[in-house]
């Protein structure tokens, strides 16, 4: 059985969707290329922020 | 108000009213409908019962394996963290994540085949793995969609 760390589902999860969400959302592999880094960095920067935000709101 | 059109204005009249003759750019319009004769739902079902398949049968190779790697992919990772296979509706719920699990074609129908998936979540990385099977399913509708536009023109 494959158990990643909560981190590292996030990671995976990112990646994934965001090769899907760059090549379907754009028209040019540049374009693409930029959107899924962007996507990338959206999916995984949201999830830290917010994973901070919880553990002040909790402390 | 109407009255004699300014002669300033008839080179963009006469432009106009040339717009729906048979001009350069409609004969090339009708050649390119006639190249997408055919089913054009091919790629929109090839894509959703196999991931990349639509993109495969346009040709567009790059596109179609890195689709493919990455919606199977979250697929085998939800199946190996021991995520959960719908196979029923018993509420809203389970009737959502069943329509996403559905999207994965026949990921999906070989999976619930061969009994692979966990009946129920008992640990945190099953509740991921369900998660990550559901949205495979997803991003292979996209996917499939996205294909069914680059074979109607909508996309490039």
């Amino acid at each position: 059985m494959f158990r990643p760390s909560h981190f590292a589902a996030v990671v995976l999860f990112a990646l994934f969707a965001s090769v899907v969400f760059g090549i379907t959302q754009r028209e040019t592999p540049p374009r693409m290329f930029r959107y899924g880094i962007y996507c990338f960095v959206l999916f995984v920067g949201s999830a830290v922020v917010l994973s901070w935000l919880m553990f002040l709101i909790a402390r | 108000m109407q009255g004699p059109v300014p002669y300033s204005l008839l080179p963009v009249l006469v432009r106009y009213s040339q717009k729906g003759m048979a001009t350069t750019p409609n004969k090339v319009s009708a050649a390119q409908k006639e190249s997408q004769q055919g089913f054009v739902y091919l790629p929109l079902i090839a894509g959703w019962l196999v991931p990349g398949a639509g993109h495969f049968l346009l040709r567009k190779w790059g596109r179609g394996a890195l689709l493919a790697a990455s919606i199977v992919g979250m697929f085998a990772l939800g199946l190996a963290m021991q995520g959960k296979l719908y196979g029923g509706a018993h509420d809203i719920l389970d009737m959502l994540g069943l329509a996403g699990d559905l999207g994965s074609g026949l990921l999906y129908i070989v999976s619930r085949a061969l009994g692979l998936g966990a009946d129920q979540v008992q640990v945190t990385t099953a509740d991921y793995g369900t998660r990550f099977i559901v949205v495979a399913g997803l991003l292979n509708v996209i996917a499939a969609v996205d294909a069914h536009n680059l074979r109607t023109g909508r996309k490039a």
